[in-house]
C-alpha cells in the first residue's frame, strides 16, 4: 500500500499529494509519471510526478479533480493509502545542451510543467516560465515557480491577475523582444499546445510538448496511448510522454481524448449521486 | 477394464446462448464418474506416445490410471511432478497439437480427453486440499530474482523455492499471472485459479513485488547490486501490433491486448469496477488465433449483436485451439474467412463506422508451408461495424534488453537465450517463455521457467 503523507489544496479543484512510494522515488526524474489505482475497484490513471524525495521515499503529484477517479482520489486524506502506484514511467525530460528555455504551462498543465521547469533550472538552464490561467482564483504554484525558474510570467485570460492574455501572446512578446530560446516546452490543453507549436514554427524554435493520452498499463503493452508523431504511431507511455510538438497530429489527439467522455460523465454522476463521492460497496 | 467408446465423454458446458451473455466458465468440468469413465478409455500404451507429445512430459498413462482407480490425489501428484500449473494447462493447452494429437485412441476415434482429465485432477485437489499446510523447503541462503509473473516466471519461482532459494518475483502490473491474468478471459480460465496458484507460491515463501517495472523502477544490474545472485527474465511478448492501414487510430479501434486488459485485468464487465470500455454493437476482430477468439467472445459477452472474426486464410489454417473455435461458433461469432482488411472507415466525429475488406484466395504454399492468401482484385466490400479489434500478433518488449548491458537479443528480437537451459549472454541472467520465443503457449513458457530453475540451481551451486 502506498500511504499518503501530505495533502495540500492548491485551488478549488487542484490538489497536491505526497505519497510514500520508495521504489518510484529512488529512480524518478523530471518529466516522468506514475500510474495509480485508488483501490481494488479503481481505474489505472497516469499522473506526472511534480517532485520526489529519494531519501524519504516519497513522490509528489498534483492532480485536478475532473472525473471519477480524480474525484475519488480527492476523498483520500493523510494516513490513507492507495492500492497501487507504479513508476517511474516514460522518458525523462531531455536537457542536454540546453542553455535557455521557455516553459509554457496552461491551467492544470502548469502542474505538469512545474517539474520540467524546476528540473531544468536545477540543472543550470535559464528558464523563463509562462504560466497561464483562466482567472485569478485558479492560479497555482506561484511561489514554487518563482523559486524554481529564472523569470516567471503569469497570464490570465480575463486579466484578473498577472498580464491579461493568452500564454501564446506572452511567448510571442518574449521572442520578439529578443529572447533567444534553444527550446520551448509547452504543457497544457492540446489546443494551447497546438497554438504554441504554430507560433514557434514561425521562429523555427524546437518545441517539446507533453502528451496526456489515455493509458492503461503504461509499459507499452496495450497500445491505447498511441499517438501519431510525424508519420509514425508512437506509444505515449514508453516513447513519450514528451514529443516534438511540430510532429504531433493535434486534431487526432483531441479526438482520441474525447473517447470515454460520455460514459465517464454518466459514471461520475453515479458516484456523486449515490455516495457523495465516496465509493460504496457492500 | 477398458471403455471401448470411440468418443470422449462430452464436457458439461453452459448453454451457448446463455453463456455468451455471462463471464462464468464455459465448461463446468467432469464429475468423478465421468472422469473415471473417460480414464478407462486409456489403452495404457507401452510406448506412451501421449507423454512424448507433452512439452513437459506429464506421465499421462500413469495419472490416468490413478483416476480410473478413483485415486484422484495420487493422479494430481503425478502430474505435479512435471507440471507446475495443471489446472491451467488442462484448460488452455492446445491438446490437439500435443498430448492428444498423438494419442493412439485418436487414430480411429477421438483421443483420450487428457486435458480434461488433467483439469479434473487439479480441480479435485484444489477443492479437497483447501487448507493444505504447505511445507517450506529449508533455505539455502541464496537469493534469486524473477522478472515477470506469467507462467514462465511462476514456474521458475515455484521450482526455485522448492530447492531452498529465496525468491522474489517482480511484476510490472498490479496483479500476478501475466497473460493468465490480463489476456485469457474468466470464462476460459477463472482468475480464482490463477490467484490460487499465486497464493500457494506465496505460502511457500515466494515474495511478490508488484508495480515494479524492471528497467524503469530498477534495472537488472541493480537487482544484482541488491544481492540477487541470479535473475530469471520471463517478461513475455506483450507489445501489440497494428496493421498500418488507414483509420487505425479512429475511436473504437483497439488492440486485443487493450480490449482484453480492460475486461480481464480491470474487470470492465463488472459494473462496480471503474475502468471504462466502449460498448459496441457490431465488432470485427482481425486475426485467427486464440487471442482473436478471446476478444470476439468477450465482445459478444459485452453485448455486441454481431461479432465477426476476420481472417485472411481458411478454416484449415486457422491457428486457434479447436475447442475455442468450436465454442465461438456455438456462441454466434461469425467467421469472415479468406478476408483481409484494407481500411477502417470513420464518421465525421472519428468513430469507427465500417471495415473495408477484400476477399482472398489461397495460392501457393509459403515458407511456413501454409498456402499463401492472395487478394481477389476488385472484391472490396465494407463490413458494417462500430468497433475493430486488432489481434494480429504481438512483438517483444525491448525494455530489459535496452537497460541491461551485455544482454544480447536473438534473431527475433527477443532475449537471446539457450532454449534448453535459459542461459543468456550475460552471466547470471536466464530467460525463457514468450520473451525469448515470441508468442507461444502457456505450457512452453512454463517448461522454460522450470528448465531455467534447474540451470540457475546448477549455476549457483557451482559458484
Ligand atoms: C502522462 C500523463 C500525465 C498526466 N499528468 C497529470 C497531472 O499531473 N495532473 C493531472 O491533473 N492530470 C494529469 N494527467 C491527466 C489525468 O490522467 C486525467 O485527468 C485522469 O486520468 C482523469 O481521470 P478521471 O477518472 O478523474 O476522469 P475521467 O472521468 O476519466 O475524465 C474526465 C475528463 O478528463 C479527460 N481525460 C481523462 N483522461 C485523460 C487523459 N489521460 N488526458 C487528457 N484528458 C483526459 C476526459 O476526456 C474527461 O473530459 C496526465 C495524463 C497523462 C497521460
Ligand atoms: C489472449 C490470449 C490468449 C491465449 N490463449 C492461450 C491458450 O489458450 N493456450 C496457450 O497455451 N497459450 C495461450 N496464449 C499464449 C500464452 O498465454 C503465452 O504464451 C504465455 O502466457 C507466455 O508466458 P510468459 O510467462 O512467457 O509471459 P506472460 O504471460 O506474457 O507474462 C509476462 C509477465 O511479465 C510482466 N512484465 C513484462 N515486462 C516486465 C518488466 N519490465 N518488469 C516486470 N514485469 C514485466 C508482464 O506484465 C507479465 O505479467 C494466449 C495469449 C493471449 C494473449
Ligand atoms: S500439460 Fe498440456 S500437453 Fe501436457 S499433458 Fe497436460 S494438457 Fe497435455
Ligand atoms: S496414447 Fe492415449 S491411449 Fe495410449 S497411453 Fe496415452 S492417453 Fe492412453
Ligand atoms: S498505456 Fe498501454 S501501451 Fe501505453
Amino acid at each position: 500500500m502506498y500511504k499518503i503523507v501530505g495533502k495540500r489544496r492548491l485551488n478549488s479543484t487542484i490538489t497536491w499529494l505526497e505519497i510514500e512510494a520508495p521504489l518510484v522515488a529512488r529512480k524518478a526524474k523530471p518529466g516522468q509519471f506514475i500510474i495509480l489505482r485508488t483501490d481494488e475497484y479503481g481505474e489505472r490513471i497516469p499522473l506526472t510526478m511534480a517532485g520526489h524525495n529519494s531519501e524519504k521515499g516519497t513522490i509528489d503529484i498534483i492532480y485536478q479533480a475532473v472525473g471519477k477517479t480524480t474525484l475519488l482520489l480527492d476523498q483520500f486524506e493523510v494516513g490513507d493509502a492507495l492500492a497501487d502506484v507504479v513508476g517511474p514511467l516514460g522518458k525523462p525530460t531531455e536537457m542536454e545542451g540546453l542553455k535557455r528555455v521557455a516553459v509554457v504551462g496552461g491551467g492544470t498543465g502548469n502542474a505538469l510543467a512545474y517539474p520540467i521547469a524546476k528540473g531544468m533550472h536545477d540543472a543550470g538552464i535559464q528558464v523563463d516560465m509562462i504560466a497561464g490561467f483562466q482567472t485569478k482564483d485558479v492560479v497555482i504554484l506561484e511561489d514554487e515557480f518563482r523559486a524554481g525558474t529564472t523569470n516567471l510570467y503569469i497570464t490570465t485570460d480575463d486579466g484578473t491577475y498577472g498580464e491579461k492574455g493568452f500564454t501564446t501572446d506572452k511567448l510571442k512578446d518574449l521572442i520578439e523582444s529578443g529572447n533567444a530560446y534553444d527550446e520551448v516546452v509547452a504543457v497544457g490543453p492540446p489546443i494551447m499546445m497546438k497554438f504554441v507549436c504554430q507560433l514557434t514554427k514561425k521562429y523555427d524554435i524546437k518545441t517539446v510538448v507533453s502528451l496526456t493520452a489515455y493509458m492503461v498499463d503504461g509499459t507499452g503493452m496495450c497500445g491505447g496511448c498511441r499517438v501519431v508523431i510525424g508519420d509514425e504511431n508512437k506509444f505515449a507511455c514508453v516513447d513519450g510522454p514528451e514529443f516534438d510538438g511540430q510532429l504531433v497530429d493535434w486534431d487526432e489527439l483531441i479526438q482520441r481524448n474525447s473517447f470515454y467522455q460520455e460514459q465517464e460523465k454518466e459514471d461520475m454522476s453515479h458516484i456523486c449521486r449515490l455516495t457523495g463521492g465516496v465509493r460504496y460497496h457492500d | 477394464m477398458i471403455n471401448l467408446v470411440k468418443e470422449k465423454n462430452p464436457m458439461p458446458e453452459q448453454d451457448p446462448m446463455v453463456r455468451n451473455k455471462n463471464f462464468k466458465e464455459v465448461s463446468t468440468g467432469y464429475t468423478e464418474d465421468m472422469a473415471i469413465n473417460e480414464a478407462m478409455r486409456c489403452l495404457k500404451c507401452r510406448k506412451k506416445p501421449c507423454t512424448t507429445g507433452c512439452p513437459v512430459r506429464v506421465r499421462i498413462p500413469e495419472f490416468i490410471e490413478k483416476i480410473a482407480e478413483g485415486e484422484f490425489e495420487e493422479a494430481y501428484q503425478i502430474i505435479s511432478d512435471t507440471s507446475s500449473l495443471p489446472a491451467i494447462c488442462g484448460r488452455v493447452c492446445p491438446q490437439e497439437n500435443q498430448c492428444e494429437g498423438v494419442c493412439v485412441q485418436g487414430v480411429k476415434g477421438e483421443p483420450v480427453a487428457i486435458g480434461r482429465l488433467e483439469r479434473f485432477a487439479a480441480d479435485w485437489h484444489r477443492e479437497h486440499f483447501k487448507d493444505e499446510v504447505i511445507e517450506k523447503a529449508e533455505g539455502n541462503g541464496h537469493k534469486v530474482a524473477v522478472v515477470g509473473s506469467g507462467p514462465a516466471g511462476l514456474a521458475c519461482a515455484g521450482d526455485l523455492i522448492a530447492k531452498g532459494y529465496e525468491v522474489t518475483v517482480f511484476e510490472s502490473l498490479h496483479k500476478e499471472g501475466g497473460v493468465l491474468a490480463y489476456g485469457i478471459p474468466e470464462f476460459r480460465l477463472p482468475k480464482s485459479i490463477v490467484a490460487a496458484e499465486v497464493s500457494k507460491l506465496a505460502d511457500k515463501g515466494v515474495k511478490f513485488v508488484n508495480n515494479a517495472v524492471v528497467g524503469m523502477s530498477m534495472t537488472v544490474d541493480e537487482l544484482f547490486e541488491d544481492g540477487y545472485e541470479a535473475v530469471f527474465v520471463g517478461t513475455g511478448a506483450g507489445l501489440p501490433q497494428f496493421m498500418n492501414i488507414p483509420g487505425e487510430n479512429l475511436l473504437g479501434v483497439y488492440s486485443a491486448n487493450e480490449y482484453l486488459t480492460r475486461i480481464n485485468l480491470m474487470k470492465a464487465y463488472i459494473p462496480e469496477y471503474d475502468t471504462p470500455i466502449h460498448i459496441s454493437k457490431r465488432v470485427a476482430v482481425i486475426g485467427g488465433g486464440n487471442v482473436a477468439m478471446d476478444a470476439a467472445r468477450c465482445a459478444k459477452r459485452m453485448g455486441a449483436e454481431e461479432v465477426y472474426i476476420v481472417y485472411r486464410r481458411s478454416m484449415d489454417e486457422i491457428p486457434a485451439r479447436k475447442e475455442e473455435i468450436h465454442h465461438a461458433i456455438e456462441e454466434g461469432i461469425k467467421f469472415q474467412l479468406l478476408t483481409n482488411p484494407v481500411a477502417i472507415k470513420g464518421t465525421d466525429k472519428a468513430y469507427v463506422c465500417g471495415l473495408e475488406c477484400v476477399e482472398m484466395e489461397l495460392g501457393e504454399p509459403d515458407s511456413s508451408g501454409r498456402r499463401r492468401p492472395v487478394e481477389k482484385k476488385g472484391s472490396n466490400f465494407v463490413l458494417d461495424v462500430d468497433a475493430v479489434i486488432m489481434a494480429i500478433g504481438t512483438r517483444l518488449n525491448k525494455l530489459i534488453l535496452e537497460t541491461t548491458e551485455n544482454l544480447e537479443p536473438n534473431k527475433k528480437g527477443g532475449i537471446g537465450a539457450d532454449e534448453k537451459t535459459g542461459e543468456t549472454s550475460h552471466e547470471g541472467i536466464f530467460a525463457g517463455g514468450d520473451a525469448v520465443t515470441g508468442a507461444a503457449t502457456v505450457i512452453l513458457a512454463m517448461g522454460a521457467g522450470k528448465n531455467a530453475a534447474d540451470s540457475i540451481d546448477k549455476y549457483l551451486e557451482s559458484n
